[in-house]
């Protein structure tokens, strides 16, 4: 995106000096705004992934270490992991250490949070872009489709064929899908590997669980969104220019639907990031959601917090990356905003 | 929520499927522990891990439990513990929801914030995230799944109290000094129950779903008791051996989950409001009338018997009855009406451009001497792609507002014509510049929302000269601009026609302004023509109607001591159109003959057609020197 689109106030050269003309681009007031709303979110999320072990009733050392386990060790682990300091220096010496990558030693196996979570993140980071990408190959086509057939209430059977479908589909949650699809795919037809990441046929299942209900629910918002484009006059006025028909329905249609779809599409990747939790524990695929589970159940709070910790930023980076988009896509919201 | 909503949301096929199956849920939750109870923790060491059998309808476990009486008597927990996490869900969310109108203004926008905030994470990862903090088990669980989803709900009650607290009888309250709770908990919950009754419905079934989840990864219900989830979990790991085991809590899942949500779908369709479209066949032109009409060479356009019919709640209107009209080359013809007469639904059905649910017939429609009935989309998109222009009424929303100008006019060129994305554009900057846009080069690039309404209009007219049309449709070109940019606007047009040599057809409701550019009058009312005149004629005008439009055009030498002269009366509504001539019941001339439809017919000297049994012949005084404004 250029300065083109920036109001004529911006471009005009009198009056306005260097320092002053920055602080008036739109885009600039609306970046640094974003800024600093992720960065008031990140402290959020970093303090309270801090506070989730002090939250825990009771001596979390003990609660991992077993009841039986000797007092000194427990001290000395308490002593270890800092927890006997007060809880201001605790915090301040746990956020120094994340800006340094340290997010602390695992409980259990004594290796590196940080190491650990950089050898499963690939795994789970992979799942979620390969279900996101079939999520918006399948379902802006799909919608689009849909809304261009069952426009002015035309086919009103293929529309309630189409709704109550996906409505019934996108309701069933993504790890009974799965293990529908080990049943059918894996056990009764033996088609794919039904555990493990190995080649590229391992992907098949985890994705196809992940991505039909977010695919069937964008494909909805889609065509509903077109619905309401298709009426406006600027479509009467691509038809006006004998445009052929996909070229009004991508050029002018579509673009003008995506401020809502990007809007579903960040909540759904963000939804679909820790969907992958369930996913990876169906299909044992070696990725965070395997590890936080286990260490859930272990009591290993240290690696479970730098887990919360990757997952929730990678929540707001989608976050934040759907508003930048919305941005560009609507140069007149940001305006607004700014 | 009143009885009525209930019953009929039940009575709905969706609806009723889902109280059926809640319904039977509910009778399972109650009396399978009771009946089963101790037979599904029976363990049978004979019979470890079997497939099904007639004794084991869906096989036994790793301790030879029976599968199928666990998975019912697993109803009850399984429903309880996502009812009690719902009811966590739903408190919490109704305390955050309403804190904001009861707090001050800042504690209220922290909530705010803080709700916000929580809602971009996912429930899954706040469910996590508590689970870790409550603890591994069924309690745990529970207040994880309820404050997981809280923040949404919370989100929720926010939005349907803010909308609500602006009403006119909540400012009453307030004014009455009633207390912040009160104002609560008698004025503003009670207005937004349906969606949160609603919601609360769905989010039973999505805290089912969750809980599942967690009690499937093992973080929720932990042995011996055993949930659904649990049963699933348990299940997965043998599923090469016995598919049952996993697939029948698993379906067990999902229908409980769908049954809630269904009935909350349901429910909220019965609140909302529902719209029906109707659907009326189209009529087919009549192909011997067609083959009898002869071509007329020298016509751009030439459209016999139109009619425009919609769907209505009885029947269907036609606002558009019967019009027939010729359009010869490099002629500029007004045609003018009060606004309903059909004037606009004319012109889009004679560009093939009505709305989807219009249905359109003519006997002839000839463009350029080649005609449109009958033939495909495509066919009609290269027949007028390159020789009809359109100027739209309201140049505000008459451009895609995510496309920059330029290209949007450049389309044309590299759509119908092939052409590379640089000449298109290059050609969109000159036919820019031909509408005397002030630098065109920079103005291409913007977007249309950094345009003034006038510079729209022009850009509109720009775009309709990319290729070489031979008829130009502006309807009510200038209606939405202010008066001297109307002026600029309509000049423009003449210019353009006079350049391009192409006919104009110039749709207003203003008679003065059709008169300066026209060179021929149609006069339409209530969907037919009642005149057609040379613009020279107006002051002979033969028709009542036209007279009476002429006579409220004000000039330089209107009294204006007396009020405005206006027709009495209002123009027909479509649906209840009078029979015979509809302009009767306002015409001052009007008797019995009136009530059959008068045809076009010739009047006075040359090319003036008037449908009226009283056609007048004195002259017009006012208008033969009232040259309105002057011509452009």
């Amino acid at each position: 995106m250029t300065t083109a689109s920036a109001p004529l106030a911006t471009t005009t050269p009198e009056a306005v000096g260097g320092h002053t003309r920055w602080a008036r681009n739109p885009w600039v007031v609306f970046l640094i705004r974003r800024l600093a709303r992720l960065l008031v979110s990140l402290a959020v999320l970093v303090t309270i992934a801090f506070l989730m072990i002090h939250l825990i009733p009771g001596d979390p050392v003990r609660a991992a270490l077993g009841i039986n386990a000797p007092a000194d060790l427990v001290e000395a682990r308490r002593e270890s992991l800092g927890l006997n300091d007060p809880i201001v220096v605790q915090y301040v010496n746990y956020v120094q250490a994340l800006f340094s990558g340290d997010m602390g030693v695992s409980m259990t196996s004594g290796v590196a949070v940080s190491e650990t979570i950089g050898q499963r993140l690939p795994a789970s980071a992979s799942l979620a872009v390969c279900a996101f990408a079939v999520v918006m190959i399948v379902s802006i086509p799909l919608g689009l489709c849909m809304a261009v057939l069952t426009r002015g209430g035309r086919r009103r059977g293929a529309e309630l064929g189409f709704t109550s479908t996906s409505a019934v589909v996108a309701a069933i949650p993504e790890f009974l899908l799965a293990v529908g699809l080990v049943f059918v795919f894996g056990v009764t037809l033996d088609w794919f590997p039904v555990a493990g990441r190995e080649g590229a046929s391992s992907y098949v299942l985890p994705v196809i669980a992940l991505s039909i209900g977010p695919a069937l629910l964008m494909a909805r918002i889609v065509r509903v969104e077109a619905l309401s484009v298709l009426g406006q006059d600027f479509v009467r006025t691509a038809r006006a220019k004998r445009l052929p028909p996909w070229r009004v329905y991508f050029r002018h249609v579509f673009p003008n639907a995506l401020t809502s779809t990007l809007t579903i599409g960040g909540l759904l990747l963000s939804a679909m990031i820790v969907g992958t939790v369930l996913v990876e524990n169906v299909f044992a695929w070696p990725g965070m959601g395997m590890t936080i589970v286990q260490s859930i159940l272990a009591k290993d709070y240290p690696l479970v917090q730098g887990i919360v910790l990757v997952y929730g930023v990678a929540v707001l980076l989608v976050n934040l990356v759907v508003d930048l988009m919305l941005a560009v896509v609507d140069p007149r919201s940001t305006i607004r905003e700014a | 929520m009143r009885l009525e909503h209930w019953r009929s949301a039940l009575k709905s096929p969706v609806g009723g499927v889902a109280a059926t199956l809640l319904v039977a849920f509910a009778v399972l939750a109650v009396i399978a522990p009771i009946i089963w109870g101790d037979a599904a923790e029976e363990t049978d060491p004979a019979a470890l891990s079997l497939g099904s059998s007639p004794e084991h309808l869906l096989g036994t476990d790793a301790l030879g439990r029976d599968i199928a009486l666990r998975v019912l008597v697993a109803t009850r927990f399984s429903l309880g513990l996502a009812l009690l996490a719902t009811s966590i869900s739903v408190t919490i969310g109704i305390i955050l929801g309403v804190l904001p109108a009861v707090l001050g203004r800042r504690a209220g926008r922290l909530v705010v914030a803080v709700v916000n905030l929580a809602v971009a994470f996912p429930a899954l990862l706040l469910a996590l995230f508590f689970a870790v903090v409550f603890g591994i088990g069924s309690h745990g669980a529970v207040l994880a799944i309820g404050a997981a989803g809280a923040p949404s709900f919370a989100r929720l009650v926010q939005t349907n109290v803010a909308s609500v607290s602006g009403r006119d009888y909540v400012s009453a309250a307030r004014v009455a000094g009633v207390s912040r709770i009160r104002l609560v908990v008698r004025h503003l919950l009670p207005n937004i129950g349906e969606p949160l009754v609603v919601n609360a419905t769905v989010m039973a079934g999505t805290a089912l779903l969750a809980f599942a989840g967690l009690s499937f990864l093992g973080l929720g219900v932990q042995p011996p008791s055993y949930d659904w989830g649990r049963l699933l979990g348990e299940g997965l790991d043998r599923i090469y051996l016995n598919p049952a085991a996993a697939l029948a809590p698993g379906v067990a899942v999902v229908l409980a989950g769908l049954a809630f949500t269904l009935m909350g779908e349901a429910i909220a369709q019965v609140v909302g409001i529902r719209t029906g479209i109707f659907r009326i066949p189209q009529r087919m032109p009549d192909p011997a009338a067609q083959a009898e009409s002869g071509r007329d060479d020298d016509a751009v356009l030439v459209v016999e018997d139109l009619r425009v019919a919609f769907p209505s709640a009885d029947g269907q209107t036609e606002p558009v009855d019967g019009v027939s009209l010729t359009i010869q080359r490099g002629e500029t013809v007004g045609i003018v009406g009060e606004s309903g007469s059909g004037k606009s639904l004319t012109a889009l059905a004679l560009a093939k451009l009505t709305p989807e649910n219009a249905a359109v017939s003519a006997t002839r429609l000839d463009f350029t001497g080649e005609s449109l009935l009958g033939r495909s989309d495509a066919e009609v998109r290269r027949l007028l792609g390159t020789s009809l222009a359109m100027v739209f009424q309201d140049p505000m929303t008459s451009f895609n507002p995510s496309m920059r100008v330029g290209w949007q006019i450049a389309e044309v060129a590299r759509a119908l014509e092939g052409r590379g994305r640089r000449e298109a554009l290059d050609r969109a900057v000159d036919r820019l510049r031909k509408v005397h846009m002030p630098v065109p080069e920079r103005r291409a690039r913007q977007y249309p929302h950094e345009f003034s309404g006038g510079m729209r209009q022009r850009a509109m007219i720009g775009m309709g000269l990319m290729s070489t049309p031979a008829l130009i449709i502006a309807d009510e070109p200038t209606t939405a601009l202010d008066v001297t940019v109307q002026r600029q606007v309509l000049r423009l047009l003449r210019d353009v026609q006079r350049d391009s040599g192409a006919a104009v057809v110039l749709i207003s409701h203003d008679i003065a302004v059709v008169s300066q550019m026209c060179q021929r009058i149609v006069v339409m009312y209530a969907g037919r023509i009642v005149e057609e005149l040379p613009v020279d004629r107006l002051a002979s005008a033969a028709h009542p109607y036209t007279r009476a439009l002429l006579g409220s055009v004000p000039d330089m030498t209107t009294d204006r001591e007396r009020p405005l002269a206006t027709i009495p009366g209002r123009p027909p509504d479509p649906v209840s159109r009078p029979t015979g001539c509809a302009f009767a019941p306002r015409c001052e001339f009007a008797d019995a003959q009136c009530g059959d439809v008068p045809v076009l017919t010739a009047v006075g000297v040359e090319h003036q057609r008037a449908a009226c049994w009283h056609p007048r012949e004195e002259p017009l005084p006012v208008v033969a020197d009232a040259e309105i404004g002057g011509r452009v």
